[in-house]
């Protein structure tokens, strides 16, 4: 069922790990062929171990180090861990209510971007597939995923700038007369402006999974449902939203990994200001640690990605997984 | 249908048979075409407003929004002449074809080798290797970046290109055997088969029939990389050290920290990042969102 409601690229996972792919073809080869598998994998391989398993490891012990100009210069425990979520308020600041900081932020991000994302991808995906023109609406929804998060960030503040003759935003409500309104520059209002500049850009990608998933509904439930009498709102509530409930939660896993790897946006529309009121835990990475020298503690920041990301790791894996058993 | 079209195909309704039946329908559809106009603005309007800034003079941009344009009705194409020259934004753009080029057929052909080997040459323990491969593909760039800069700055890679390129290719390589492994696996076995039967290496399985077999995956997959590293930013801030080798993404970051609102610079400016991804994205449409939504994963 998933193969036909995914649309091709997600689906090709499907196909991938069955176990017609997996086992049937070890057959052909009975003995290793090593002058091939060399050949053909040491490139990846060399490269894989060199950028990526080396450097995680690396990264990990150097958590736990104090790590002065990248080196292992002095072991310091869970001392740079500490220090991140209890002396460090641009990180994490529990003693206001509600609380601040990157972490927080994230958080914050996780709730609203994901929910309004998912939310009005469903929306246009449900309204679209009732017109004619709906590859046009798609396309016009999907078009900010082409464009780098650095236009998609004077975009926007271009949208929010302060003033009126500017900023379209401000304009339209100069037109009931409220504001100007610095949404980039108030502290209750960047992060809200941020998040809906993220969600503006990433709904398209919603829209294109969910509306292939509604094709994935057999016209003849959706018919069966209106002769018996069904309501269009008992129709999208009983048979719609359950059918979509697969590739919306795994939109949803995509979306939180988005968030904790959101770097770009911020730094360029905000900085991560003002003050320290809209920083992420990439932005806090980058600016507060790498960029100052403080490798001990960045790297602790990188671990803390990396154990967000574990789960999510986990649970893809067990997706081709189960696929490979259906 | 949506492996050909993702963005289109036919609308999930109930056609009305009798004319009075299609008049109410196109009654009660009234608020979804107002609801979807709506919708429309909102993801249009932003664009093309900062694109209409672009061609307006200055001191227009200065003195009205671009909502009044057609009060004003003047068009320069001097803003990008500025930004293209003074700005440096010439020289960026060439920088960015210098970095997104090696850094999209590099990992292209490793990735495709890697996935072959991983799909069709038989080793040991080779699933639990692509399992890790897998794992690999949730590590974030932050991990890489303090021993991966440990390693090429003594050698003067970050001084070039050379970093850049590594990063990169090394970055997209998970999710590229990912992608294509999972593609090649598909091939029908007789083929390969009876080309090993005839006498075929895997050097002429893999050229002569896996890739040219396998065009539209590997299409989808260097689309998506060469957009992935068009649009990059945070890589080329820690990898590319050198001024005159920015990528337009830090040309931009630039312009804005010097001139946070002339807004003719900073428009033109977008643009110009803009330009290639949109063209790809008008041409090649059906390769770019089926790359888009594989790529989901990374």
């Amino acid at each position: 069922m998933s193969q036909s409601v995914e649309p091709a690229g997600i689906a090709t996972e499907q196909a991938a790990l069955t176990k017609r792919g997996g086992k049937r073809h070890n057959v052909s080869a009975e003995r290793t062929n090593w002058p091939a598998a060399l050949l053909f994998s040491a490139p990846a391989a060399v490269l894989l171990i060199v950028f990526l398993v080396y450097p995680t490891i690396y990264t990990i012990a150097l958590a736990f180090n104090r790590g002065r100009q990248g080196a292992f210069t002095e072991w310091v425990g869970l001392n740079n861990f500490v220090t991140l979520f209890t002396n460090d308020p641009n990180f994490i600041n529990l003693k206001t209510f509600p609380p601040t900081g990157a972490i927080w932020n994230n958080v914050l991000w996780i709730i609203f971007y994901t929910g309004f994302v998912l939310g009005l991808g469903l929306l246009v995906a449900t309204l679209a597939s009732r017109v004619r023109y709906e590859a046009v609406i798609k396309a016009i929804v999907f078009l900010p995923m082409a464009i780098a998060a650095t236009a998609l960030a004077v975009i926007w503040k271009f949208v929010y700038s302060p003033d009126a003759n500017t900023g379209l935003l401000n304009a339209i409500l100069g037109v009931v007369h409220i504001g100007p309104i610095s949404w980039l520059g108030d502290t209750s209002f960047v992060n809200a402006a941020l998040i809906a500049a993220g969600v503006w850009a990433s709904v398209g990608f919603a829209t294109v999974i969910l509306s292939a998933a509604l094709k994935g509904i057999p016209t003849e439930i959706l018919e069966a449902a209106r002769t018996d009498g069904a309501t269009e709102r008992q129709i999208f509530f009983r048979i719609i939203l359950p059918m979509v409930s697969l590739p919306m939660s795994v939109l949803a896993v995509t979306l939180i990994v988005n968030v904790i790897k959101l770097f770009d946006l911020i730094y360029v529309m905000t900085n991560g200001g003002p003050g320290s009121a809209s920083r992420v835990i990439a932005f806090t990475f980058y600016q507060d640690k790498f960029a100052s020298g403080q490798f001990g503690q960045g790297a602790a920041v990188a671990v803390v990605m990396l154990v967000v990301l574990i789960p999510v790791m986990i649970f893809n894996i067990r997706r081709f997984r189960q696929a490979a058993v259906v | 249908m949506t492996q050909h079209n993702a963005l289109a195909g036919p609308a999930i309704q109930a056609r009305p048979r009798t004319l009075s039946g299609r008049i109410v329908k196109a009654i009660n559809k009234t608020p979804i075409h107002i609801a979807l106009a709506i919708i429309g603005l909102i993801w249009l309007a932003p664009t093309i407003g900062l694109l209409v800034t672009s061609f307006r003079p200055r001191s227009d941009i200065q003195s009205t929004g671009w909502w009044d344009v057609l009060s004003t009705l003047r068009f320069t194409a001097d803003n990008y002449s500025a930004v293209l020259g003074a700005q440096g934004m010439f020289q960026a753009f060439i920088n960015n074809l210098i970095i997104s080029i090696p850094s999209t057929l590099l990992p292209l052909t490793i990735a495709s080798m890697a996935a072959y080997a991983f799909s069709w040459v038989k080793f040991p323990f080779r699933d639990s290797l692509f399992l890790i491969v897998v794992a690999l593909l949730m590590v974030p760039a932050q991990v890489a970046f303090i021993p991966v800069l440990g390693l090429l700055k003594p050698l003067g890679w970050t001084q070039g290109y050379l970093a850049i390129w590594f990063v990169h290719t090394a970055f997209a390589l998970p999710f590229g055997i990912f992608l294509l492994r999972n593609f090649f696996i598909t091939l029908p076995r007789d083929l390969i088969e009876a080309a090993r039967i005839d006498g075929s290496t895997d050097i002429g399985i893999f050229r002569t029939i896996v890739v040219p077999l396998s065009v539209p995956a590997i299409a989808a997959y260097g689309i998506f990389q060469f957009l992935w590293v068009w649009n990059d930013l945070l890589m080329a801030l820690v990898f590319v050290q050198k001024g005159e080798n920015f990528p337009m993404t830090r040309a931009i970051q630039n312009l804005l920290s010097q001139y946070a609102t002339e807004w003719h610079l900073l428009a033109a400016g977008a643009f110009l990042l803009m330009v290639v991804p949109l063209l790809v994205f008008f041409s090649l449409q059906r390769y770019f969102v089926q790359g888009l939504l594989a790529g989901s994963v990374k």
